[in-house]
């Protein structure tokens, strides 16, 4: 048998749990992303991140002229602006990891054959999911952070605890990334991956990003708190105001439970879509 | 030929493969060794691709076993594909990356090192005759240099054993030649090549040993000049007399040679002389429109096997 350097490298990995699906390389997958990236236009970049900031400008500062305080926690109350700008933040870190785990994915899964290139060397499905959910990452990540900068130019940011909102805002891309790129890989037609975006415009509108949920009446509240995206505004609203408390913990488990799934099922669909 | 144990990199037994109800390959036996050049053979449909794929750890098998290099292809699938070369039926090339950046990749997805990598780059681009394309976006190939890339990505991680499936489908001749080309000398370095193909010129060029294939079933395996040997004569005689005439002297045509095939366009008279065939027919008063005398060849063990033309 000759031994080659690739040879050595999955060598290396004999023994590891789930070695059959997983070679602990999902990085070259983004190192791929970032090279078709560089040749690709930031237009498309740009708009992605430019949502948010028009509804904060149209929204926070038109709309919130008409509108007083509002009382986010019992006793702490902030301008409308304030109010939405977290809600604001989670939509752009769910919207960057979705287009990335959404319409690329499924450009790359139905038209091109990049990831039978892929799976036919010694990466496995989890390293192609974990890659393309990571660099969906990437990308709410950079929404992310760009938002914040903007929060904090205009004045919206009033304590350092509110830096803690880009590792929540990490979190909620990946949770985002990871079901998406699942969801998609069940995605046959042009049609069907319209539903994603019929589902997403409703769920940012009613999630509690523009007024508190006690608007609603109570079966609807229940409703809207199984939804990923209320879990995402209510943490990063709690977090950017300083507000510490034991309710975050569903929040954060939250995503980390989509993160679970969506890298399993994600794993699972790869393997009988081009391994079987 | 090495019979050796120790020198099978590839052995399988009773190996199948169903979609649903549809059996594509169906209890095969077989076994590749080291250094040899094995080729599959057969029609569409045959069932090659499904054995490569299996192979690769790209496709399970519904039942039989099968070993590559000792492992079970069906769960340590990243493993065996360290020492594969894949050269897929389609090309898989990165339509989004430069020449260059698909042969970059595929290194980085071996877990290969920038300086390895960067390194082999230039020998495969000098290989593939892609230096002076090295920068362009690969939609910007034509077919032939898009295969060269396939095979020359297929090599970044110096494979031992080296899949083509189909690699000169789709190419001019002289493509394929300068591809044969780089393929001896890969087998000269001591790469294993597993070819799948409907050609039987490039079975014969390519292959120490060939499986001819036919509804996912082994029909013969031997040397192509052993499969020519075993199942047809030495020449053949091709005869026309136009369609409608041609059932009707194939009788008399029988009596003149070891065996005749009839096709609707043509008669096939095996013999091992066949000049003198075509004189007796002339001696006998018959007058075909063309004749032509010609070695024997795959496609004429193909047709003895399974009663019908490889290439339709
Ligand atoms: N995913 C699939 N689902 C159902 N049937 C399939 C699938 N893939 C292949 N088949 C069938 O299995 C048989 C063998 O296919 P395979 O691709 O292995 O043939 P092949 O010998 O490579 O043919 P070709 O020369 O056309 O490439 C064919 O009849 C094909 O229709
Ligand atoms: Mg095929």
């Amino acid at each position: 048998m000759i031994t080659s350097a690739a040879v050595a490298i999955a060598e290396a990995r004999i023994g590891r749990r789930g070695e059959s699906v997983y070679s602990g390389r999902a990085r070259t997958i983004i190192e791929r992303s970032y090279l078709a990236f560089r040749s690709s236009t930031w237009i498309v970049v740009a708009t992605g991140f430019l949502e948010p900031v028009l509804y904060l400008v149209s929204f926070g500062f038109g709309v919130g002229k008409l509108i007083g305080k509002i009382e986010v926690a019992p006793g702490h109350f902030v301008s409308y602006a304030a109010f939405i700008a977290p809600a604001l933040l989670a939509t752009s870190a769910m919207n960057g990891a979705i287009y990335d785990a959404t319409w690329n994915v499924f450009f790359k899964l139905r038209f091109d054959r990049v990831y039978q290139g892929m799976l036919a060397t010694s990466l496995g499905p989890l390293d192609v999911a974990l890659g393309e959910i990571g660099w969906a990452l990437l990308r709410g990540m950079l929404y992310a952070i760009a938002f914040m900068s903007i929060l904090g130019g205009v004045g919206l940011i009033t304590t350092p605890w509110a830096l803690l909102a880009i590792p929540c805002a990490v979190l909620i891309s990946f949770g985002f990334a990871a079901v998406g790129m699942a969801v998609t890989t069940y995605m046959k037609s042009f049609e069907q991956m319209n539903l994603i975006n019929i589902v997403l415009l409703p769920m940012f509108l009613f999630s509690g990003s523009f007024y508190p949920l006690s608007i609603y009446p109570g079966w609807l509240q229940a409703f809207i708190k199984v939804l990923p995206l209320w879990h995402g505004v209510a943490l990063i609203r709690s977090v950017s105001l300083g507000i510490f408390s034991a309710a975050l913990i569903p929040h954060i488990l939250y995503f980390v439970v989509m993160i679970i799934f969506g890298l399993y099922f994600t794993t699972r669909r790869l393997t009988l879509l081009f391994m079987r | 030929m090495p019979t050796e144990k120790s020198d099978e990199l590839i052995t399988a037994k009773g190996l199948s493969k169903l979609y649903g109800d549809f059996v594509a390959v169906n209890g095969i036996d077989f076994s590749v060794h080291k250094g040899e050049s094995f080729g599959f053979l057969g029609p569409n449909g045959a069932g090659k691709s499904t054995i490569m794929r299996i192979i690769a750890a790209t496709l399970t098998r519904t039942s039989g076993e099968i070993t590559v290099l000792g492992k079970d292809p069906a769960d340590r699938g990243p493993e065996i594909r360290a020492h594969l070369g894949v050269v897929p039926q389609q090309d898989n090339l990165d339509q989004a990356l430069s020449v260059t950046d698909n042969l970059y990749i595929y290194g980085r997805y071996f877990g290969l090192s920038r300086k390895f990598i960067n390194a082999k780059i230039e020998e495969l681009l000098d290989f593939a005759q892609l230096t002076e394309k090295r920068d362009a976006k690969v939609e910007m190939l034509s077919g032939g240099m898009k295969r060269r890339l396939t095979i020359a990505r297929a090599l970044i991680s110096e494979p031992e054993i080296l899949m083509l499936d189909e690699p000169t489908t789709g190419l001019d001749p002289q493509a394929r030649h300068i591809l044969w080309d780089r393929l001896f000398r890969l087998k000269e370095q001591g790469v294993t090549l597993l070819i799948t193909t409907h050609y039987m010129d490039e079975a014969e060029q390519l292959c120490d040993r060939l499986m001819v294939l036919d509804k996912g079933s082994i029909m013969a395996e031997d040397s192509p000049a052993g499969l020519i040997k075993k199942y047809v004569t030495k020449e053949v005689l091709e005869v026309r007399f136009g369609s409608e005439r041609n059932a009707e002297v194939s009788e008399q045509l029988g009596a003149l040679c070891a065996r005749i095939e009839v096709l609707p366009d043509r008669i096939l008279m095996y013999a091992d002389d066949a000049e003198k065939v075509l004189e007796e027919i002339h001696k006998s008063g018959l007058h075909p429109v063309t004749s032509l005398v010609r070695r024997s060849s795959l496609e004429d063990v193909f047709l003895r096997l399974t009663g019908r033309t490889l290439v339709e």
